[in-house]
């Protein structure tokens, strides 16, 4: 399957957060960072870089869950979630490799990316002010 | 107001006591938030009178309406407070993690009053506050106490400012850390020092709503696209540097503590190739689009690994200023300044009044505790920070400031302390222009002044220097309580009515640019107020001798020298221009047409 994921260039990178702010303002229609589907982690003491579900092929997130709410959508390239399914338990959080999965508290359910498939493109590749943030796309092992 | 959250935090140290108290909308729509809402604050909690480092001072952090939201440039905070070095009011403001922290947990400001008993921190965990010893952590420098506390809690998002050693041991211009060391002026660091309050962690997790996030959204990212072509975002980390050759250029950089004004060391600074330092990372604050601070380190030598951000004051106070033209060793002394937590333009300054009177036979052996203070000796400054930060042999006489400092040495080094006002100058050498002298005699805040050169394309040329001082004085003073960072001042084309768009999108009250105009000289009045209120006198408001009664070298011969009677014309104007009395007081009637004689909003004891 056709792999599609936000990347960045931690080189690039300033940790200034504005794809956090645009993604949980665009996501919930309000600021704040926690339930943001892009979260700028540091790495080193002077490294910083914005990760997001990277859409592995393997699919830990979608192995781990217990109550099968969790699927790759083909069509959007983006992790699926059955809302009525999760219960918010947190495995997936446990098994995703990047730390690209987030529970919202209030609804008790995940979340992760979904690449912002109402727009051009993610609005986070769009108001980076550096031109960090980019689309990856791989064909590979199709 | 939806991003207001018209909460204050009010913090008690003796009584160990924490307090959520509402803050009345008038005070907010008056005041706006940031130095705006903390210098009010502060003069309805603290009496007049009280001596700064006592438990009866208060330190006020003030968040602003902008702050939290994707508004560029937006996560600051203001640290309002008595300063032990003027005597008179202190605002500065500073940016990054801890600002956004401060305002997720949900306050618009937090107001630390009282002392504790023995070394305390609070941790502000959202409406929980809770206060724990900080024996352990009494002693070390501001980073590795950001380190500890953050490691003891296991969490990213607990945000740190702390102070070092600096403050412990209440060096007058100690400053708070809050993970972004630029130069925070006034010496807050010292009040938190008296209170024994370590540091103040916090973990805002609550989301930020605003009134209209479309409207926010497009106002946002239109001044984001702008960043991106204005001419500080260009030139990003090699600001510092490029200031100050332009500055040495117009013959107004402050050398070897204002004897000259020119350095010819400042090739050697500015060389690419053989400076000896590399930039390792260039970061932003949150939301900011122009990430000006690069992280330089120093590549070999003996200062080899030495890492910090540079600002042009820092770099001025620490290099010309004491003769160094050596990177790494200023790299050095600002690292050092960091660690300790001390206000690099005030260290600066008064290590380069001690190069001078060590010069001059003032301090000589035993006094300077064996070291030579020759102006250009790098060893000696970075001695020198470690000395005062400690409080250590001549670091204890320092750690005063330069106008207490010369007044105990005496024998005539009064001549050379430049100060105002008990505030070390920076930047920019006033005798280049009247644009810049005037604001460094009136300055009401200890804020870091910008310099004249960088300002000249962005205000209009009035009358007289007196309106001119007036109309930067109330931009500025709106850009530290609206909160917006003052690097992007570049991007706005219409400050006023894109300010007041921004902050109408955020809080859905919407103020006219005229009504904002008024507010910035509203606040300026209320900052002037408080030191009214402490004792000002006109005679506060001037320059040291040896900018009035010497003509810099570089000038020599050329027109712009200052004079008193020029500084006195200069400020009669100033007075005129805002509608105060010859004497430099306020009128009562002024008072009242700007909404400021009501009683008060928020004391302490309501």
């Amino acid at each position: 399957m056709e792999r599609r994921y936000v990347q960045c260039d931690r080189d690039k990178c300033t940790g200034c957060m504005i794809c956090q702010f645009i993604c949980s303002a665009g996501k919930e229609g309000n600021f704040n960072l926690e339930k943001s589907r892009i979260s700028v982690v540091q790495t080193g003491p002077s490294t910083v870089t914005a990760i997001a579900c990277q859409f592995c092929r393997n699919h830990p997130c979608i192995k781990a869950c217990p109550r099968d709410a969790l699927s790759a959508d083909a069509a959007t390239h983006t992790l699926k979630l059955d809302k009525a399914r999760c219960a918010g338990c947190g495995w997936c959080i446990e098994a995703c490799p990047f730390g690209a999965m987030t529970l919202d508290d209030s609804t008790k359910s995940v979340t992760a990316c979904d690449l912002c498939t109402n727009h051009a493109q993610p609005r986070c590749i769009e108001v980076c002010p550096r031109n960090a943030l980019s689309l990856y796309i791989s064909r590979r092992g199709r | 107001m939806d991003s207001h959250s018209g909460k204050c935090l009010a913090v008690d140290l003796t009584t160990r006591r924490a307090e959520i108290r509402p803050l009345p909308q008038d005070l907010l729509r008056l005041c706006l938030g940031g130095v705006g809402l903390g210098t009010r604050l502060l003069a309805e909690w603290v009496a007049p009178g009280t001596p700064p480092l006592s438990p009866d001072n208060a330190i006020v952090f003030a968040s602003g309406a902008l702050a939290g939201t994707m508004a560029p440039c937006s996560s600051n905070h203001a640290t309002v407070t008595k300063s032990p070095l003027t005597g008179f009011l202190s605002t500065s403001v500073s940016s990054g993690h801890w600002s956004l922290s401060l305002k997720r947990a949900g306050y618009d400001a937090l107001i630390v009053t009282g002392a504790a008993e023995s070394p305390d921190y609070v941790f502000v965990d959202d409406e929980i506050v809770h206060f724990n010893a900080a024996g352990h952590l009494w002693g070390m420098t501001t980073q590795r106490t950001s380190e500890e506390i953050r490691r003891h809690h296991g969490d990213d998002r607990v945000r740190v400012a702390a102070i070092g050693p600096g403050g412990e041991r209440q060096v007058s211009y100690a400053c708070i850390d809050d993970g972004y060391p630029l130069s925070h002026r006034g010496g807050a660091g010292a009040v938190m020092g008296s209170k024994k309050l370590k540091a103040i962690a916090i973990r805002g997790t609550q989301a930020m709503a605003v009134h209209d996030l479309h409207r926010l959204e497009k106002a946002s990212l239109a001044l984001n696209a702008r960043a991106r072509t204005a001419p500080v975002a260009k030139n990003r980390q090699s600001t510092a540097l490029d200031c100050l050759l332009a500055v040495n250029k117009q013959g107004a950089l402050p050398t070897r503590n204002f004897r000259e004004s020119c350095f010819k060391g400042t090739a050697k600074l500015a060389g690419k190739d053989d400076s000896g330092y590399r930039v390792v990372k260039v970061s932003a604050c949150p939301s900011c689009p122009i990430a000006c601070r690069g992280l330089l380190q120093a590549a070999d030598g003996p200062y080899a690994w030495a890492a910090t951000t540079l600002d042009y004051q820092t770099l001025a106070a620490l290099g010309p200023q004491c003769g160094i033209d050596n990177m790494p060793a200023i790299l050095k002394a600002a690292e050092l300044c960091q660690q300790y937590g001390l206000d690099t333009v005030s260290t600066g300054g008064c290590i380069a009044w001690a190069m001078e009177s060590f010069e001059r036979g003032l301090l000589a052996g035993e006094d300077a505790g064996g070291i030579d203070l020759s102006f250009g000796n790098a060893d000696a400054l970075i001695e020198m920070v470690k000395q005062i930060g400690e409080r250590k042999g001549i670091g204890h006489l320092l750690a005063e400031g330069t106008r207490r400092a010369s007044a105990k040495l005496g024998r005539g080094s009064e001549q050379w302390a430049m100060h105002s006002k008990g505030l070390e100058i920076s930047g920019c050498d006033p005798r280049g222009s009247e644009d810049q002298a005037l604001p460094l005699a009136v300055g009401l805040g200890a804020e870091s002044d910008d310099c004249w050169l960088c300002l000249d394309s962005t205000t209009d040329r009035r009358s007289n220097p007196g309106s001119r001082n007036k109309a930067r004085e109330d931009q500025a003073t709106l850009f530290d309580s609206l909160l917006l960072c003052r690097q992007s001042e570049d991007c706005f084309h219409d400050f006023l009515s894109e300010a007041a768009d921004l902050y109408a999108a955020a809080t859905g009250v919407g103020l006219s640019p005229t009504e904002l105009e008024r507010t910035g000289e509203r606040i300026t009045t209320l900052k002037k107020s408080f030191n009214i209120r402490e004792g000002w006198k006109r005679s506060d408001d001037c320059l040291p001798p040896r900018l009035l009664e010497v003509a810099a070298s570089a000038r020599k011969g050329k027109a712009g020298e200052l004079a008193e009677a020029k500084l006195k014309a200069m400020l009669d104007d100033y007075y005129e221009a805002r509608g105060w009395t010859a004497e430099g007081l306020v009128p009562h009637q002024k008072l009242r047409e700007l909404g400021l004689d009501g009683p008060p909003a928020m004391g302490k004891g309501k």
